[in-house]
């Protein structure tokens, strides 16, 4: 009978200690802390939980295979997203920015080291509304990035869109999204797509720790890890939700653990170290090619409030000024001196050369036309001749 | 011309679609190894497999979710909530996903994608399982809503709608699903979503009703012309984009109107139709437009009351006399 085979080859129940560690294919990197807890935990539930700790300092490049090149390009794609943001910011307060303007700077490593582990155009990313980081990261460029901030017709959603909504269909960039925890699901959907297609791509779903309160999120695992989805579901902790620091929103702060409960592989990276990142997304986007969906926790932090209307005065300064000196950009500058992978000169003529880019990505915007106003009745509907009810 | 059941009718459009294009697949609670709720996707799971007929967990924010990625990478995913009350725990996925993404996007990603299932009310459910939803879904501009009331409309807009590049809100009814009528047997029977149809044609007062209203609205054009009144009655069919033309031109040719509609009456879609109308054809009112609705309380559960909840004939009835200024 037709039902009794569909049960046969069902996925086994999977028992709670299976060896994950070495499923993963992943050698039991350094535990040491990034965070207290976490390290502990590490050191605890890691043969029965698949838990490995990123650790920052813990790889070098060549272990990971990337030439002198490769690393310099890395710098450059971090600080084309901190000059991009810096700019941005300027022009919020000069008012050529309207809306919410929510900045990504302090959390360069996750966007670029994800975009280095994953392959742009096979494999798709969906994401929240700190988006600019990772589109750029992606290859969107600054003009069509900043002319969106704009709201001008030159930017990625022709300025329907705004700062939280970027989206870019060629890199398979599906945004973007404005509503806390949203986007989960719709993630485990591109990821669906993917293996119902066969085409061997997976999805990097993106989403801050806030997003882990909302329902959309604890549905999605659970359907994920049952459909056994091509999916990453990578939690950029950053430690706060808006002004809600995570040990006041959160009974167990320790978010890879939620993995545990539905039967799914997780880990912990540092966000402040790109090769961490890199290392902790192919891992995990190799688990992903095999339909095995996962959890990746990065420990980040952003340096600005919420948003531009923030001040951030929950957090002290000192809090600010220890996590100023992990700075992701600082890291690997640091990383390439030491290792005369550049020099000094080099790098301040990449930052010349970065700098230049988003000056462009400026006048570009202000030259750029506003939509015109017939575009407002444009791509609601795929129907050309919709019949709305205008005045 | 066959005639089915319209569950039957709102399968074989599923079967045909997915006959005819591998990316269509059905998602929804109870639809593959339990054939369907309401027994709409029976056959289906042996037919199509597991890969393209798929169960969930209870979990309507989350598989519509998953639909809205699937529909945005290419798919046609057709989305079954067992009742539209439940398609509320995933209101964020229907309404901020699924209607604005498009636009959002500027217009990079289409949004094919079907959520059906049954809508309103279906006897002594009670006040959270009785909820007509055309109203309030079609208040969204980005998604368009399909209400048809018999088996040959459900197949030819269901398979429409499932090839059309835009979010559909396709609304069934538990009462209705054993309801039988001829079908179109032809090779690919597809009805555009926009247009009304004229189901009964008169002289002297239009009557404009959907879904289970409908045959509310046919019983009291019978006891109308029983009385010497000739009324037109009107099936939307879609609620958005609605096919105002249709309804605009009848009201010219009776001047009188009555909407039917067992939405909640506040900002609802009677009050749509009415607006619009008064908008567009005024001058040609004899009378002012009446409207027929469930009442505008949460659906109760004692009989009686669901029953006087209702949009019920003798209203209707009642509301065209008034409108012709009869006694």
């Amino acid at each position: 009978m037709a039902g009794e085979t569909r049960k046969k080859a069902r996925k086994p129940a999977k028992p709670a200690t299976d060896g994950e560690a070495e499923g993963n294919g992943v050698s039991a990197a350094s535990r040491n802390g990034h965070s207290g807890a976490a390290a502990e935990d590490g050191a605890a539930s890691g043969a029965d939980e698949s838990f490995i700790y990123y650790a920052p300092g813990a790889y070098t490049h060549e272990e990971l295979g990337f030439s002198g090149d490769q690393v310099r390009a890395m710098y450059r794609n971090m600080l084309l997203q901190r000059r991009f943001e810096e700019r941005a910011a300027q022009m919020y307060g000069k008012q050529k920015i309207g809306g919410f303007l929510h900045l990504y700077i302090g959390q360069e490593a996750v966007s670029t080291g994800s975009a280095y582990a994953m392959e742009i155009g096979k494999d798709s990313v969906i994401t929240a509304y700190r988006d600019h980081g990772l589109g750029l990261a992606l290859g969107m460029t600054p003009n069509e990035c900043m002319a969106e901030l704009f709201g001008k017709v030159g930017g990625s959603s022709r300025g329907k869109g705004g700062s939280m909504h970027y989206f870019k269909k060629e890199l398979n960039f599906y945004g973007g999204h404005g509503i806390v925890g949203g986007h989960i699901a719709v993630g485990a959907g591109i990821a669906f797509a993917h293996k119902y297609k066969g085409d061997g791509g997976v999805c990097l779903t993106y989403f801050g720790d806030g997003a882990v309160g909302q329902g959309s999120f604890h549905e999605t695992m659970n359907l994920a890890a049952l459909y056994e989805t091509p999916c990453v579901f990578v939690i950029e902790n950053n430690e706060y939700a808006m002004g809600t620091a995570t040990d006041r929103a959160f009974a167990q702060t320790d978010f890879y653990r939620y993995a545990h409960s539905y039967g799914m592989a997780s880990s912990l990276a540092s966000g402040m170290d790109i090769f961490s990142v890199y290392k902790a997304m192919s891992d995990h986007i190799a688990l992903a090619r095999n339909n095995r969906p996962s959890i990746l926790e990065v420990r980040t932090y952003r340096y600005r409030g919420h948003s531009m209307s923030d001040p951030a005065n929950y957090r002290t300064k000192e809090e600010l000024d220890a996590m100023k000196e992990e700075d992701p950009i600082i890291r690997l500058k640091g990383y390439m001196l030491e290792r005369e992978l550049a020099s000094n000169e080099e790098l301040d003529a990449v930052d010349d050369e970065v700098k230049q880019e988003v000056m462009d990505s400026v006048t570009f915007s202000e030259e750029s036309d506003a939509p015109p106003i017939r575009e407002i009745y444009e791509h609601v509907y795929s129907q050309t001749d919709y019949p709305f009810l205008t005045d | 011309m066959a005639a089915l059941q319209l569950r039957e009718a709102i399968r074989a459009a599923m079967v045909e679609e997915m006959e005819r294009d591998a990316g269509v697949f059905l998602i929804g609670e109870e639809v593959a190894e339990y054939n369907g709720a309401y027994k709409v996707s029976e056959g289906m799971l042996d037919r199509f497999g597991a890969d393209r007929v798929l169960d969930t967990p209870i979990s309507e924010s989350g598989f519509a979710g998953l639909g809205v990625g699937a529909a945005m990478a290419g798919l046609r995913p057709i989305v079954e909530f067992m009742t539209f009350n439940f398609s509320f725990v995933a209101f964020d996925q229907l309404i901020n996903n699924a209607a604005k993404i498009r636009y959002m996007s500027g217009g990079q990603f289409s949004m094919p994608i079907v959520f059906r299932g049954p809508n309103g009310a279906a006897g002594q459910l009670a006040a959270t399982h009785n909820t007509a939803v055309e109203s309030l879904y079609s208040y969204f501009p980005g998604l368009k809503v399909v209400a048809p009331s018999n088996p040959d409309d459900a197949k030819g807009l269901l398979k429409s709608a499932i090839r059309d590049d835009d979010p559909v809100i396709f609304l069934e009814s538990e009462s209705m699903y054993g309801l039988k009528g001829d079908v179109s047997d032809a090779e690919d029977y597809l009805i555009p979503l926009g247009k009304a149809r004229i189901a009964r044609e008169g002289a002297d007062v239009t009557i404009v009703a959907h879904q289970k209203s409908y045959w509310r609205a046919m019983e009291a054009a019978d006891g109308l012309a029983e009385a010497g009144y000739d009324a037109e009655v009107i099936d939307p069919r879609t609620i958005r984009p609605l096919d105002i033309e249709t309804i605009a031109a009848s009201v010219k040719k009776t001047n009188r109107l009555v909407v039917v509609d067992e939405s909640n009456p506040f900002a609802s879609f009677s009050s749509e139709v009415a607006c619009q109308i008064q908008e567009r054809v005024f001058d040609w009112l004899d009378a002012p437009v009446m409207r027929v609705t469930a009442k505008d309380v949460p659906a109760p559960y004692a009989k009686n009351l669901i029953e006087y909840y209702m949009p019920r004939t003798e209203e209707i009835v009642a509301a065209a006399k008034k409108v012709l200024y009869a006694n």
